[in-house]
Formats: structure tokens, C-alpha cells, sequence
């Protein structure tokens, strides 16, 4: 906890829960994706679906989906700007079982093909937590710089992506390794210290059985 | 320095003979790797949003998205630009001005959490008021905030500052107890004023539920912005006069804590009593969301 925990986040209103929260959930999410947006489901459960109107959650929601940080003003025309954009979205009220109250889950389409979904919950003053990429399930708070490597379950893969960081001479403060089956696909959730640069993030992407790469920045 | 307690801020300051604000600020930017300049400048940046912040609440016919909320900072500066407050200009201003931050929140301004959204009127309008007033120079408004930052630290870690743990007690009571330390420190008081100015504020909010109608935060927090900017200035005068507090500010922060642990979940943030459980209450959440979600808010 620092003095801008207490006087801060700079946000647009009107909760830091429902409204700065559900954008960088939003904005988490298209960061995976790494490809401009065309199309988003948005399945809101628990509280969200019951307030998100009122709150401006479906507006962060979309103003995180084009990019937009939880103190930017556009956020508020955000539907607009969205329509604007071309981008197809969808709200659903839903009830997502064993899930955080305020949890939003996002199907994303990208305009170069590929698709993601995602579920997160905004856990209280603007944190976040992100539960699930895909089918697997993560517990990422975006709150360090985060790597995200899905690839084949094959022997030596943490050993080969450990090893570069090491070499370039980024920290791992957590590491996290999810399978669905053996052999099957996996996932490294790696958050480390500092930053990471685009160019080490392209090595780990083109190395041998890694499927993708991606660097999300740590949440100011 | 780990911000346990207020006495703890107040015997450091005393042992180096210098202002709270200057021994936060030295630790913080130690803490945080940066420059003491550089803190400031970060520190400052959000001080013109607050400003900016009071600015947007004055537009005439600003209505949240529930349209629950709008009007009232408009209201309010009217009133004292036409003379008609009771208590002057520089009380109506300070109201006014609580007002206008909750209402840009309410309709999706931008706003700085002090420390949260719900309570982010308070502090901007208390300090920005008295800047105006008593020509203070901005740099000594930037520097208190450092202050209460503070004290909001040790509330933070010694009972809460989210409504839905502590009550409204957490949000605005919070909110008046740093805005009080700021004032006071801005206005030349000595260390120990600035503890009971916080200890004051918190004594006089003590016991606040959290209790917005429909789960919004507009009814009643926007009111309670203008109140709490009120009960600030309250502690700052009573401990600038050199009134103390029986108690000292780290055990009315321990009964803070105590008093919302008793509090039923009613009361904290989940509408579902105090005011959002009246029948208006239920009626504007009607309103709002529609009969599915509002069947009621479950009584007391
Ligand atoms: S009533 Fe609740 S939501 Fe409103 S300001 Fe107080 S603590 Fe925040």
C-alpha cells in the first residue's frame, strides 16, 4: 500500500468495483487477444448483472475492450465509440456458478481470426482477478508484469523460457504452470519484476512447441 | 516507518521538527524508488484532477446514467453565488464544491478515490476551499495531501476503508479524518493538532452505515460528501483552537474497526437496509433496475 492507493486511483467514476475494475478487465482481455477487435459476448453475472447498467459497467467494459485506461473520460461515450468502430457486441445477464460476485466473462473475436475467452472478477478498488483464459483456469491480478505462454505439454519448455528471462535478466516474482491433460496443451503464467521488452517476447513466441506469447503490462 | 499508527507519524515528526507531509514524503519516495520531486509532481497531478473534478460537477443539467443523481453542486453554487447561504461563502463553497466531485463520480467524471469513489468529494473540497480562501500557495495543498494520505494509511491497515467491511464510517468518515489532518497541517497546527483534528472527525461519523439505494453510489453518498467535508472543517477548527480529543485518534480508529465488525451485512454496501431498504428506497431501485432485481432488498 502507497499514498496513491489512498489518494487515488485517478478513475472515472462512478465505482471503483462496477466501473474501474470492469475496465481493465476489459482491457486485460483484448491485451490477450493481441489483435484488434471485432466482435465481443459479454456475460455479465452475480451483482454485475444485476447493476451494470446503473454503474456504467457495460460501458467500462467496452472502453477496456477498445484500450482505454480506467481514468479515460471516453469511456463514458464508450457504446458509442464502439459502434462507431464497427465492433459487434452483446451484453447477457448470466449466472456463472461458484463465481465472485462481480465476475464478467468475454468472448472476443479479433479481426485477424483469432478468438479468446476470458473471465475475471473486479475484487474491490479497482483490482481485478482473472479466473479463466480459455478452459484453463488462471488467478492472474495483473498487478506485476504478467507472461502468458500456452504450449504443448512437452519436456524442457519451462527450462527454455525460464532460461531467457534468466539471461536477459528479468526477475520471476510468480510462476505458474496449468494443464488440462497431459500432453495436451499447457499454459505458463509467469509475472516477474520490471518490464519485459517486445523482443524477448517474440524469442519465447518462436521458440519450438510454444503456441503464443504475451506480455501484459503491469496495472499502474 | 510502516504506518501502524497516528502517534507513531506524530512522534517521528516531532523527533525531526518537521511536518507529517515531510516525513511521508521522504519515506514514500525511499519506498518507492522515485525522486521526492518526482512523488510531488505525481502527487500534484492528481491534485488539478480534483480540480478539474469540481469544474465538471458545476455543468447545469448533469444526470447519472440511473438518473438518480444531478444538480445539487449546481444548486448549491447558485445559493452562494446569489448570497442566500446561512453559514457565508466559504461554507457554502466548500459544500458546493463536495457536491460537484460526487456528482461528476455519479455520472462518470473523472475523479480522484480518496479514498475511494464513493467519498472522493471531501478532501478535493476541503482543501481546494481553504486554498481559495487563504491564498495558501498549491504547493502546501499538494504537500498535506501527503498527510492525509497518511492517516488514511493507518486506517486503511488498522480497521478499513471500504464500505462494504466498515460502513460509510470507512468511506467518509475516513475521507473527513485525512481531510481534517490536511487542513489542520495547511494551516500551520502542530503535529498533535493535526491527531486530534483526525480523531474528532472520525468521533463525530463514528457508527455511519453504508447504504446506497439500489447498490448505487449516489443515494445517499452524494449528500454525505457535503456532510463530510462539513464534519472536516468541524475537527480542524475545534483542534486548531487547541481543543483535544479524550480520546486519542488510534483507539477512536480501534473502535472504528470494532464498530463495523458489529455491523449487520445490511448496512455494508448491500443495499439491503438503512435508507435502500425504505419504501422510496426500494421504489427508486424499482425505478432503476426493474421489479426482477429489486424485489424488496431483503428488511432488516
Ligand atoms: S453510503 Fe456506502 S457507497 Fe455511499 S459513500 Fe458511504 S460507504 Fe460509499
Amino acid at each position: 500500500m502507497d499514498v496513491f492507493d489512498i489518494v487515488g486511483p485517478i478513475m472515472v467514476g462512478p465505482s471503483s468495483s462496477h466501473t474501474a475494475g470492469a475496465a481493465r478487465i476489459g482491457k486485460f482481455a483484448l491485451t490477450i487477444l493481441g489483435q484488434p477487435l471485432q466482435a465481443a459476448k459479454i456475460y455479465f453475472s452475480g451483482s454485475f448483472a444485476k447493476t451494470y447498467r446503473g454503474h456504467g459497467t457495460d460501458k467500462a467494459i467496452i472502453g477496456g475492450l477498445l484500450g482505454m485506461d480506467t481514468d479515460d473520460i471516453r469511456i463514458r461515450n464508450s457504446l458509442k465509440l464502439a459502434k462507431e468502430k464497427g465492433l459487434q457486441f452483446q451484453f447477457f445477464e448470466t449466472e456463472i456458478d461458484n463465481a465472485h460476485p462481480n465476475t464478467v466473462q468475454l468472448e472476443l473475436a479479433g479481426t485477424e481470426g483469432k478468438t479468446v475467452v476470458v473471465q475475471g472478477a473486479s475484487v474491490g478498488g479497482g483490482n481485478i482477478l482473472i479466473t479463466k483464459i480459455d478452459d484453463t483456469e488462471v488467478s492472474i491480478t495483473g498487478k506485476a508484469t504478467t507472461l502468458i505462454v500456452p504450449h504443448k505439454d512437452v519436456p524442457g519448455m519451462i527450462s527454455d523460457v525460464t532460461n531467457i528471462l534468466a539471461r536477459r535478466g528479468v526477475n520471476i516474482g510468480r510462476f505458474e504452470l496449468k494443464r488440462s491433460q497431459k500432453g495436451g496443451t499447457a499454459v505458463m503464467i509467469i509475472e516477474v519484476d520490471g518490464t519485459v521488452d517486445a523482443e524477448v517476447n517474440e524469442m519465447i513466441a518462436h521458440f519450438p512447441n510454444v503456441i503464443d506469447s504475451t506480455v501484459i503490462a503491469a496495472i499502474g | 516507518m510502516k504506518y501502524d499508527s497516528v502517534a507513531e507519524l506524530c512522534a517521528l515528526a516531532k523527533e525531526k521538527g518537521c511536518l507529517i507531509s515531510d516525513i511521508v514524503i521522504t519515506e514514500q519516495a525511499k519506498a518507492q524508488e522515485v525522486t521526492e520531486e518526482a512523488l510531488v509532481e505525481r502527487m500534484e497531478k492528481s491534485f488539478a484532477v480534483m480540480e478539474e473534478s469540481v469544474a465538471s460537477g458545476f455543468e447545469e443539467g448533469l444526470v447519472s446514467a440511473s438518473g438518480l443523481t444531478g444538480g445539487a453542486a449546481y444548486k448549491m453554487k447558485q445559493a452562494v453565488d446569489e448570497g442566500k447561504t446561512i453559514c457565508g461563502k466559504f461554507f457554502g463553497e466548500a459544500l458546493a464544491k463536495a457536491l460537484a466531485v460526487s456528482e461528476t463520480n455519479a455520472c462518470m467524471g473523472k475523479i480522484v478515490a480518496a479514498p475511494t469513489a464513493g467519498s472522493c468529494g471531501i478532501l478535493p473540497a476541503a482543501l481546494l476551499t481553504l486554498m481559495e480562501e487563504k491564498q495558501l500557495p498549491r504547493q502546501t495543498m499538494v504537500r498535506a495531501l501527503f498527510t492525509a494520505s497518511a492517516v488514511g494509511m493507518v486506517i486503511a491497515k488498522n480497521a478499513s476503508i471500504a464500505g462494504a467491511e466498515g460502513g460509510c464510517q470507512a468511506e467518509c468518515g475516513s475521507a473527513s479524518a485525512m481531510a481534517a489532518a490536511a487542513l489542520v497541517e495547511a494551516c500551520g497546527g502542530t503535529v498533535d493538532m493535526v491527531s486530534h483534528a483526525c480523531a474528532i472527525a472520525i468521533k463525530n461519523i463514528l457508527g455511519l452505515v453504508c447504504d446506497p439505494v439500489a447498490g448505487l453510489v449516489e443515494i445517499p453518498c452524494t449528500k454525505r460528501n457535503a456532510a463530510g467535508v462539513a464534519n472536516a472543517f468541524v475537527a480542524a477548527e475545534l483542534a486548531l483552537a487547541g481543543i483535544e480529543s479524550a480520546i486519542p485518534a488510534d483507539e477512536v480508529i480501534w473502535a472504528m474497526k470494532k464498530v463495523g465488525d458489529s455491523m449487520s451485512a445490511a448496512l455494508k454496501e448491500t443495499a439491503e437496509g438503512g435508507l435502500a431498504a425504505t419504501p422510496t428506497g426500494k421504489r427508486l431501485c424499482r425505478r432503476v433496475f426493474g421489479e426482477r432485481t429489486c424485489n424488496g432488498g431483503k428488511e432488516l
